[in-house]
């Protein structure tokens, strides 16, 4: 072993808070933006509409089927919170519909574990 | 950016959709080094080709430097390789691979609060490395396994070494991996899962 050792840290409660360094690209306040998570999954709710902007008609073409915030960012070659900007758009015009994921908790949940597991064991 | 161009924006492939019942989805973590393999243990796994999602932020220079009043600004871009595992006809796995550097994980909300967990992947050639990752998913309470990716010449250390160097409790698990193999990437987050299993069912 390189002789060099770890020292185990305790739990504070609360995470350090870098964000006001730092200027997202979205370029809208927080307060704007839907809080969508990047597994949030996305379904269109029809085809957009005949003035809906070029990337706002491929945002919802591509997200016929259910896909993630973090899919459409890739796809789509734009960062996370310009997506989520695009996004908060659609939803106020209710062009999309979003599917909150499932976060941890405090206590985990088992079922969702066990299905999980059961998930892994058929990879 | 042109928007019109089908096949810039061709979005998922066919074999890619997801099945209209898909209702939610839960993350895992895959967080390391530079070069531990996070991106190879994403991509064994992953039913998708790896995908790319990046975040851009502009950092505010501090102090008045130039003519016009104005701050300087320096642009990072930040990129996370994800892969999806689809579980159930209504629930799907996703797992992204991030760099451990604390100061950008804020940039992709909740990534590690909303996480189930982690997996801390290390290289035993460069094991101070992850020393400081442990630490803050120590601090933010996020539940994690350490799998040790094998690389040729990398020594191999018994786990109790390693648990002893990394300084982690007894029932935090660590296990030898190779990212490149589907089986044994599986095999990491099958273990990450049944600690969380074990979690709640624990004696408080
Ligand atoms: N021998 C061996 N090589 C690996 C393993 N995992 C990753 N690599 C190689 O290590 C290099 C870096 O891996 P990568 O996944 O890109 O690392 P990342 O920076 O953490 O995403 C690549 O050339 C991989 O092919 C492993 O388990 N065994
Ligand atoms: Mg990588």
């Amino acid at each position: 072993m390189t002789g060099a050792r770890r020292e185990r840290r305790a739990p504070t409660g609360s995470a350090a808070n870098p964000e006001r360094l730092y200027v997202l690209t979205g370029g809208t306040e927080a307060a704007e933006r839907a809080a969508l998570d990047l597994v949030t999954l996305i379904v269109a709710r029809g085809e957009a509409p005949p003035t809906a902007p070029p990337e706002q008609a491929a945002l919802l073409r591509m997200c016929a089927t259910p896909l993630s915030v973090a899919e459409l960012s890739a796809y789509l070659n734009l960062p996370f919170s310009v997506v989520t900007v695009l996004l908060t758009e659609l939803l106020a015009a209710r062009l999309v519909e979003a599917r909150a994921p499932v976060v941890r908790s405090a206590l985990p949940d088992r079922t969702l574990l066990e299905a999980v597991m059961h998930g892994l064991q058929q990879l | 950016m042109d928007f019109n161009s089908s096949d810039t924006l061709a979005g998922p492939r066919r074999e890619d959709v997801l099945p209209a019942t898909a209702a939610s989805a839960v993350k895992v973590v895959i967080v390391g080094g530079f070069g531990v393999g996070k991106t190879t243990m994403v991509g064994s796994v992953s039913e998708i080709r790896p995908l790319t999602t990046e975040e851009t932020m502009t950092q505010a220079g501090i102090g008045i430097d130039d003519d016009y009043g104005s701050a300087t600004k320096t642009a990072t871009t930040v990129a996370m390789d994800f892969g999806r595992i689809s579980i159930t006809e209504q629930l799907v796995l996703y797992l992204f691979g991030t760099p451990g550097q604390e100061r950008f994980w804020f940039l992709w909300n909740g990534l590690f609060e909303g996480a189930l967990g982690a997996v801390v992947l290390v290289d035993t050639r460069r094991l101070e490395v992850s020393f400081d990752v442990i630490g803050r998913l120590e601090e933010r309470g996020v539940p994690f396994v350490v799998a040790v990716n094998s690389f040729p010449g990398a020594p191999r250390y018994p786990v109790a070494e390693l648990r002893a160097a990394l300084d982690l409790p007894e029932e935090i698990p660590i296990l030898h991996c190779d990212a490149r193999r589907r089986a044994s990437s599986r095999d990491v987050l099958l273990s990450l899962m049944r600690f969380l299993h074990s979690l709640s069912t624990a004696p408080s």
